[in-house]
Formats: C-alpha cells, sequence, structure tokens
C-alpha cells in the first residue's frame, strides 16, 4: 500500500485564542474590595471610633443610626456588652486577614515544597508523602480543623497553624503533578547532565516553574481559609474572645437573631461575604489567566 | 494493492460518460461556511465559494490537508455545525431541494435518513454506555417509526450485511468489547440503516491499520453497489481516491482548487497545488519519489492575503495571484480550476467569482 | 477486577493506618493525653486509669497499638457529658445526620442537574449566567451565614419555618437547604462541564448526524454519560454532608453527628470529638472505596480492565 498523506497541521485553533481574549476583564470590583479590606486591616487603630473589646452595658444592642433609637456615635449599632459594631467590624477584618494571608502562605510553603520533593524525588518518598496525603484528604478538613483545634486549645497563631497543617495538601497534590511533567522537560535534564545537585535543581529549575500554580491555588484558597476560620471562631474553637473575629460576631449575635437584633449576625455575615466572593472572582480570573492546567480546579 | 494505484482510475472512464445525463443528486452552489469568533471579530472562512455536485451512485473524493475545509464541508451539508459556524452564502440542493432554508425539524429528517454520514474516529462515534445493537437499530426507530424487535432484527442483519461474525451476539454487547475495525463496520452499518441515497465517508480508515483498512474499502464498495449510493470520500489518501472516486475535488484553505473527473486530473492535473499532490505519490514504477508534501506551511485561515491562498507556496506563483484571488475558472465539461495559470489570455471564462 | 478492587483496598488500610497514626500522634505530641481523655478537673486516680488503660508510660508502639485494639473493639472511650459510650451516642444521632443528608442531597440534585444540564445545552444564555451566580454564591457563602439569614427570613419575619430542632418535615427544610447550596453548586459546576465535553465528543456528533430529535440527544445520549462522574462525587458528597454538617447542626440546633461533635467541643468532652472524627474518618475512606468498586461495576470500560 504505497499512498501519500499530506502533512497534517492543525488549522483551526480557535477557541483556545478566544477564552484568552475572554478572560480579559480583570476583576476590577473584587480587587478593590480586597484593598479596601486590607487598608481597613492596617489602619484598624485610626479608623475604629471605640476600642472594639470593651463596651459601655448600658448601651447594649443598639441598632443601626437609621433605625428608630440609633445614633451616629454608634453608627452601625452595638451588641450584647455594648460594643461598637462598627470598630468590631473594622478590627475583624485584621483578624481575618491576618489569619486568612499567613495560613494560605503557611500552607503554600509547606504544600509546595512538600509537592516539590514528591514529585522530583519520587520513589518511597514521593508514595509516603502522597499517601499521607491521601490519608488528611479523607478528613473534611473542617473536621480536622475542628479536632486540631480542640487538642491545641485556641488562639491566633494555633489557627494558623492548624489551617496550614490542613490545607497544605491541597497544594502538594496539585504541584507534585506539576513537577512529574517538569521533570521530564529539556532543561531539567540539562541540568541534570551539568551536574546539578538534586536540591539546586528543585530549587533554580522546578521551583520558579511551579510558582504559577502556587499562587494560583493561593488566590483560590483565600476564600477556602477565611470561612474555615470564620467557621471556627463560629464554633467557639477559633479565635478567643474578646478578639473581634467576624464568626465568632456572628455566633454572638445568634441569641439576639431572634429578637429581630439582626445587625449583630448579618453585618460580619455580609464582611465575609464580600471577602470571600471577591477572592474566590480574583482566583477564578487568576486560573484562567495564569494557568490553564487549573481549569477543572 | 499499489501496482494499481493509478492505473485503476483510468478504467472506470467509460460508464460514467452515460451517467452525466442524470440530473444531480447533490449539488453545491458557492457554498460558504464561516467560523465566526464570538466577539465576531475574528473570520474563518472554513468553506468558502465551493461549487461541485455528484450524481446518484457516483463517488466523489475529496482531498486537502487537515484544516483545509474537507470536514466542514460535510458536516455543512448536514447542518451538524459547531455553534461558531455559520452557512454564510450559497445553496445546497439535495434532490432538488435547497437544504440551506430547510428548517431543523426538516433536516433532522434528512440527517440519517436520506444523507448519512460516518465519522473519522471508529472508537469515539459510538456511545460507549448502549449496546451495538440500540445504536444500530435506533435509527430506524426514529426515522421509520420500526417497532422495537424488528429493529433489533434488522440491526442483526445489517451487522451481517457489514461482516460482522455472530452478529446476534454482537449486537448485545458493547463498543468497547469490539475492535476498531469492527467498530467502524458498525458505523457504516448504522449509516446505511436506512438506506440513505447519499453517505458521507469523513476519513473513515485513517485510524485503522492498512488490511483492516483494504478490507473497509472493499465492503464499502460492495454497500456502494448493492444500494446505488452515492458516496462523498473524504481523505488525504490519494492512492484511495484513485481506487476508490470517480470525482475529485481538491480542496486547499477552505477553496475548491480543483475539481473535476479523478482520472483526468490524474493525467493532467492544473493546479499546482494538484499537482504537487499528485507527484508526491509513489510511483508504480517503484521510482519512489521523495514523500514529503509540499515545503511551507498551510496559511492562518484567520488572516488570509487577498490573492491565493497557495500563493506562498506555490512554486509558479507570479505577482497577480499574491494581490488577487483567482477564480474559478471552467476548463472542459465538469471540471474546474481556481489558478491564474488556468485562465486563458486574454480572461475569456470566468465563472462562479461570486 | 478482583486486582482492582484488592488494591483499593490496600490503600483504603493504608489510608485508615495513617489516619489513625495522625490522630494518634497529635494527641500525643501535643501534651498529655490524660487530661484530654479525663474530665476537667479529675481526679490523679481518673488520670492514673487513663494512663492505665492506654499505657502512657510505655514505648509509643505499644501505645499505638493499645490505642489501636480498644478502637477495633468498638471502644471509642466514655463521654463525660453524656456518661455513655461514644459509640452508642454516635449511633443514637447517625439517623438524623443521616435524614438531614438525604434531604440535603435531593435538593442539590433536583437543583444542580437540571441546572447544569441547561447551563451546558444553552451556554452563554441567561439561564447559564444565573446558574453562574448561583454555583459562585453557594462555593462562596459560609453555611452559617445563610442559615441565619434564612431563620432571619422564614422565622422571624415570616414565621413560617421553626428556627431550630427537629421532629416535622418543617424543621428540616432550611437546614437542607443551608447545607445543600454548597453541594448544588458543586453538582451544577461539574454537571455543565461534564455535559459540556459529552456534547463536543464524537458519538454525540454521530447521533446528531443520525436525524435524532435534540431532546432524544440529549436526555439519551448525552445524559447518562455526563452524569456518571456527577453521581459519583454525589456519592461521595452524602458522606461529606453527614461529616462536614456540624456548622449547620449547630445554627439550627439539629440533633446529628456534627451537633454532637459541637457538643463535644463546648463540653470539653474529648473522648467525643476524637470518636467523631476517627469515625468520620473511615467512613468517608470507606466511602470513597465503594464508589471506586461501584465506579468499576458500572463502566463497562473498567469492568473488563481494557
Amino acid at each position: 500500500m504505497s499512498t501519500t498523506t499530506i502533512t497534517e497541521v492543525a488549522a483551526i485553533r480557535d477557541t483556545g485564542r478566544f477564552r484568552l481574549l475572554r478572560s480579559r476583564d480583570f476583576p476590577l470590583v473584587p480587587v478593590l474590595i480586597i484593598l479596601t479590606i486590607a487598608l481597613v486591616a492596617v489602619f484598624a487603630d485610626f479608623l475604629a471610633p471605640h476600642n472594639p473589646e470593651v463596651g459601655k452595658l448600658a448601651a447594649r444592642f443598639k441598632p443601626p443610626f437609621w433605625m428608630a433609637g440609633g445614633s451616629m456615635t454608634y453608627p452601625l449599632g452595638t451588641d450584647q456588652l455594648g460594643r461598637d459594631m462598627l470598630s468590631r467590624l473594622i478590627f475583624g477584618a485584621r483578624v481575618s486577614m491576618v489569619v486568612g494571608f499567613t495560613a494560605v502562605i503557611f500552607a503554600g510553603v509547606v504544600g509546595t515544597t512538600l509537592g516539590i520533593i514528591s514529585g522530583y524525588m519520587g520513589g518511597w518518598v514521593d508514595q509516603a508523602i502522597m499517601r499521607l496525603t491521601d490519608a488528611w484528604l479523607a478528613l473534611p478538613a473542617l473536621t480536622f480543623a475542628i479536632f486540631l483545634a480542640a487538642i491545641v486549645g485556641p488562639s491566633e497563631m494555633n489557627i494558623v497553624i492548624i489551617l496550614a497543617l490542613v490545607y497544605w495538601t491541597r497544594y502538594a497534590r496539585i504541584v507534585r503533578g506539576e513537577v512529574l511533567s517538569l521533570k521530564e522537560r529539556e532543561f531539567v535534564r540539562l541540568a541534570v547532565v551539568a551536574g546539578c545537585s538534586k536540591w539546586t535543581i528543585m530549587r533554580k529549575h522546578i521551583l520558579p516553574n511551579v510558582m504559577n500554580s502556587a499562587v494560583v491555588l493561593a488566590s483560590l484558597m483565600l476564600g477556602v481559609v477565611i470561612v474555615a476560620e470564620a467557621s471556627l471562631s463560629f464554633l467557639g474553637v477559633g479565635v478567643p474572645p474578646p478578639k473581634p473575629a467576624w464568626g465568632l460576631m456572628l455566633s454572638d449575635g445568634k441569641q439576639g437573631l431572634m429578637v429581630g437584633y439582626w445587625w449583630l449576625t448579618v453585618m460580619p455575615g455580609l464582611c465575609i461575604m464580600l471577602m470571600v466572593l471577591s477572592a474566590n472572582l480574583l482566583g477564578d480570573w487568576l486560573r484562567v489567566k495564569l494557568d490553564p492546567q487549573l481549569r477543572q480546579l | 494493492m499499489s501496482n494499481s494505484t493509478l492505473s485503476y482510475a483510468s478504467s472506470k472512464a467509460a460508464p460514467r460518460a452515460i451517467r452525466d445525463i442524470r440530473p444531480p443528486l447533490l449539488e453545491l452552489r458557492n457554498l460558504s461556511t464561516h467560523y465566526v469568533s464570538q466577539q465576531g471579530t475574528r473570520v474563518v472562512p472554513a468553506v468558502d465559494d465551493v461549487t461541485l455536485s455528484i450524481r446518484p451512485g457516483e463517488t466523489l473524493g475529496v482531498v486537502g490537508e487537515s484544516g483545509s475545509g474537507k470536514s466542514t464541508l460535510a458536516l455543512s451539508i448536514l447542518r451538524v455545525l459547531p455553534t461558531a459556524a455559520r452557512i454564510v452564502n450559497g445553496q445546497i440542493l439535495f434532490e432538488g431541494e435547497d437544504l440551506v432554508t430547510k428548517s431543523d425539524s426538516e433536516m433532522r429528517h434528512v440527517r440519517g435518513k436520506r444523507i448519512a454520514m460516518i465519522l473519522q474516529d471508529p472508537m469515539a462515534s459510538l456511545n460507549p454506555l448502549f449496546t451495538i445493537g440500540n445504536q444500530v437499530a435506533e435509527s430506524m426507530r426514529v426515522h421509520e417509526g420500526t417497532r422495537r424487535r424488528a429493529a433489533w432484527q434488522r440491526a442483526i442483519e445489517l451487522l451481517k450485511s457489514v461482516r460482522i461474525p455472530s452478529s446476534e451476539t454482537r449486537v448485545t454487547q458493547f463498543p468497547h468489547e469490539m475492535s476498531g475495525g469492527m467498530r467502524q463496520r458498525i458505523v457504516g452499518a448504522i449509516g446505511i440503516s436506512c438506506e440513505p441515497r447519499l453517505l458521507i465517508a469523513d476519513e473513515p480508515t485513517t485510524s485503522l491499520d492498512l488490511t483492516i483498512q483494504a478490507q473497509y474499502l472493499a465492503l464499502l464498495r460492495d454497500i456502494q453497489r448493492e444500494h446505488g449510493l452515492a458516496l462523498i470520500f473524504i481523505t488525504h489518501n490519494l492512492g484511495i481516491v484513485a481506487k476508490m472516486c470517480d470525482q475529485l475535488a481538491v480542496m486547499y484553505a477552505g477553496r475548491l482548487v480543483e475539481y473535476g473527473p479523478v482520472e483526468r486530473i490524474f493525467d493532467n492535473p492544473v493546479h499546482p497545488y494538484t499537482k504537487a499532490l499528485l507527484n508526491s505519490i509513489p510511483r508504480i514504477d517503484g521510482m519512489r519519489q521523495r514523500l514529503t508534501a509540499i515545503e511551507g506551511q498551510p496559511p492562518d485561515m484567520a488572516r488570509l492575503s487577498p490573492g491565493c491562498a497557495f500563493a506562498a507556496r506555490c512554486p509558479m506563483a507570479f505577482d497577480r495571484c499574491r494581490v488577487e484571488a483567482p477564480p474559478s475558472v471552467a476548463l472542459e465539461e465538469n471540471r474546474t480550476a481556481r489558478c491564474w495559470l488556468a485562465v486563458p489570455e486574454p480572461p475569456r471564462a470566468a465563472v462562479g467569482v461570486a | 477486577m478482583r486486582q482492582f478492587v484488592l488494591k483499593r483496598f490496600c490503600y483504603s488500610l493504608l489510608s485508615l493506618f495513617l489516619l489513625s497514626v495522625t490522630i494518634f500522634f497529635f494527641v500525643r505530641v501535643t501534651g498529655d493525653p490524660a487530661t484530654l481523655l479525663t474530665e476537667p478537673g479529675a481526679s490523679e486516680a481518673d488520670i492514673a486509669a487513663i494512663h492505665q488503660k492506654f499505657g502512657l508510660d510505655r514505648p509509643l508502639v505499644v501505645q499505638y497499638v493499645l490505642f489501636m485494639t480498644s478502637l477495633f473493639r468498638g471502644d471509642l472511650g466514655q463521654s463525660f457529658y453524656y456518661q455513655t459510650p461514644v459509640m452508642d451516642l454516635y449511633w443514637s444521632r447517625l439517623p438524623h445526620s443521616l435524614l438531614l443528608a438525604a434531604v440535603a442531597m435531593a435538593f442539590s440534585l433536583i437543583i444542580g442537574i437540571p441546572s447544569g444540564i441547561i447551563a451546558a445545552v444553552r451556554i452563554g444564555s441567561f439561564w447559564d449566567s444565573v446558574g453562574k451566580v448561583f454555583a459562585l454564591l453557594g462555593l462562596s457563602l459560609p453555611s452559617f451565614f445563610i442559615g441565619l439569614l434564612m431563620i432571619l427570613l422564614f422565622s422571624v419575619y415570616l414565621g413560617w419555618l421553626p428556627s431550630s430542632g427537629s421532629g416535622t418535615p418543617l424543621h428540616v427544610i432550611m437546614p437542607a437547604f443551608a447545607l445543600g447550596w454548597y453541594f448544588a453548586a458543586a453538582h451544577m459546576r461539574l454537571t455543565r462541564s461534564s455535559m459540556l465535553e459529552v456534547l463536543g465528543s464524537e458519538y454525540i456528533k454521530l447521533a446528531r448526524l443520525k436525524g435524532l430529535p435534540q431532546r432524544l440527544v440529549i436526555a439519551k445520549h448525552a445524559f447518562k454519560n455526563a452524569l456518571i462522574p456527577v453521581l459519583t462525587l454525589a456519592g461521595i458528597n452524602l458522606v461529606l454532608m453527614i461529616n462536614v454538617a456540624v456548622i449547620v447542626e449547630t445554627v439550627f440546633a439539629w440533633p446529628g453527628i456534627g451537633r454532637l461533635l459541637y457538643e463535644g467541643i463546648s463540653f470539653r468532652d474529648f473522648p467525643v470529638v476524637q470518636g467523631v472524627v476517627i469515625l468520620g474518618g473511615a467512613m468517608i475512606v470507606a466511602v470513597n472505596l465503594l464508589v471506586d468498586i461501584v465506579y468499576a461495576v458500572i463502566d463497562p470500560r473498567i469492568r473488563l480492565g481494557s
């Protein structure tokens, strides 16, 4: 059978390019929201009109200023201990941001490192790390976090460590997958031939190439971690009172709900919602923009 | 098989002259199908101004590189196009009716019933979750209202007719239990199940190995003869064209660059692209020429130059080729080419410039 | 097939082993587990008894063996607060969790699958956008916030639904919705993407080329194929729901396992916390194994090992 096959060249790569074009819409509003919350967190001391941890019992359950009985002294009302809601929300932003960002970074550092080692070393090291992530992923993250929090007791630092311990596995999985394919690439092979040590290769050649994925994942994890922190605080194993954490405020305000003190729960809830929505929108955008491979995440 | 590549084609000249009197079964007139991006900023003329026809019982070969618009042409005829693609111009006359103007539900009665199609990849074109019998019987049940039991019986017969052994048990099996060649024959059986007048086969043998390929082609030819089917055979294998086809349509960058009876094109190609294609076929006398096709890359379909799309790769291109696209030139009866070289001086018989 | 199941089974055992080691390790590395495993303010004798039972003065390996033997006997310890074995508490709460999870699952599938299909079939349409917003909110809104907003609206202002507790069908509506929204969003997204993948496949193209009506192409050829990954996820999610309902159950005072976990935390009832976590992990490992096997049985390609 002697016949000819005309050279194969894919011609209409239509969809690929258009997808990138569509992702050009930069999520301006979400980014502005995150920046605003970050600034509020940084300048909390200047912005808050009252001490967030001390209240006047005489001024309990004051409604926001636009409702009957409200005043501009407490623009968003007061809680069950007469503490100013606005000030508490402002300082709550600090707790959310600090815990959220540090936990995401901690988890990212641990997960990325272990992911690189696992993927690059292969063999029993890989097996050990991957089986461990499997086992850890078997526990629902929140349950695991509750368990750890119940052991070590609540504090802001402990929460950060716990969340990092729970969430590093996500990074490890993704990063390992990337490393496996990077390992076969020319530049890594060249580095091996050139006599670079394993650690040098991992640090200088592999790490920079998995950073994109790690950053995308981090942005997606930010929302998850903030919800987790709020959930732990809500259950009373998170940031200990009287520190104002949004989750804790919600939980405290729960009792007031039935008698109509809605601002105690709705305000911190809205803050969490805004923050998480923005983080997710930004993460989604980054994912499409930076890393098409993570699209199905 | 290899020895007959070219001689076979010329031996078929005689009967066609008689058929020529009959009206065509399918006629494409200036058909254009374009892909348009969501913003409408990029337009890819996947099929551009194609005019050709096929008579009952005839075989038309469509050749061209991947991306030259062969498959889009086929899908346009059945109007099963991706969402981004649109038929922007032209007519598709099938048994005298224009398929372009038909409603969706009217088209449904054409698909599978009057025109059937076989896809490239037999591994992917059967649904993994349904039995062979179910999928073969489906067309008959939908188009002819055949009862379940009768359709099942017909499915068994159809499998027999495409030479699938122990078809009674095969109908109850799932696609993954079959070999590639068997699956492609099953797809063939689905194609002919409602006795269509026209069968379009889109590179039906590319994923099969050579012996299976030969068997399958023989089967297709038998089926064609038995049912008086017209066949549009899309391929990039000119050897198959020589064996199977009466007419040949050569496509390049969405346009029909040369069209006419196979043996005449093989004997005397007009378009440089056709020439290059034919030159890359290994010769029968053993003096094999290099198998490399044509130098250069096919053009970016979204950024076609105003001139001839082949100009950049064409050894015979001159200034005019780069600035002005050649019209479709009628060479002799039922034969056209799209090349300035085919235009006699002074320009005389330009047709179908549309 | 048998080999496949065996391999999966070994992986599951390994996961369970690592899980138990993790839990065992964390309890011991952070201090004297005896203080966790006895009531706050327990007597010297009580602490000594715990030391005795788990051999806390002996080498770690011996301790682990003792820990595991009591686990295998189904002994998860005694709840301080209820003064009953944790296992009994767990069994008494499980039905409530199952009920909540079942309703939430039904809700998430009834919303998620049709909307995912519509979004995929009419991609880029108004309904696709509505679905996207619904999914984004579901994945972003913490369940306690959804729950509290619902209480505010349906219990406080409208007075239609009871704000907490259990017992009547009305009680289950809000918790199921608060729990199910996230999963509805997840199911919707997966249905959409899986449907899109299937719709782009060659066999769908062939089904269209056969002249089948659009309805049949979607309902028969695309739907069944697209549903496989969704149902797999749903299977895993059902078990996940039982184990992540802690927030929702706390908000609505629903007497399930999540609420048990919450009580364990608030009463510093560590054996309860540890028991719920261990059983939850075991349940999830088991369901992952089950899903793998069921997958192999449903999908003929895996079944025949080709």
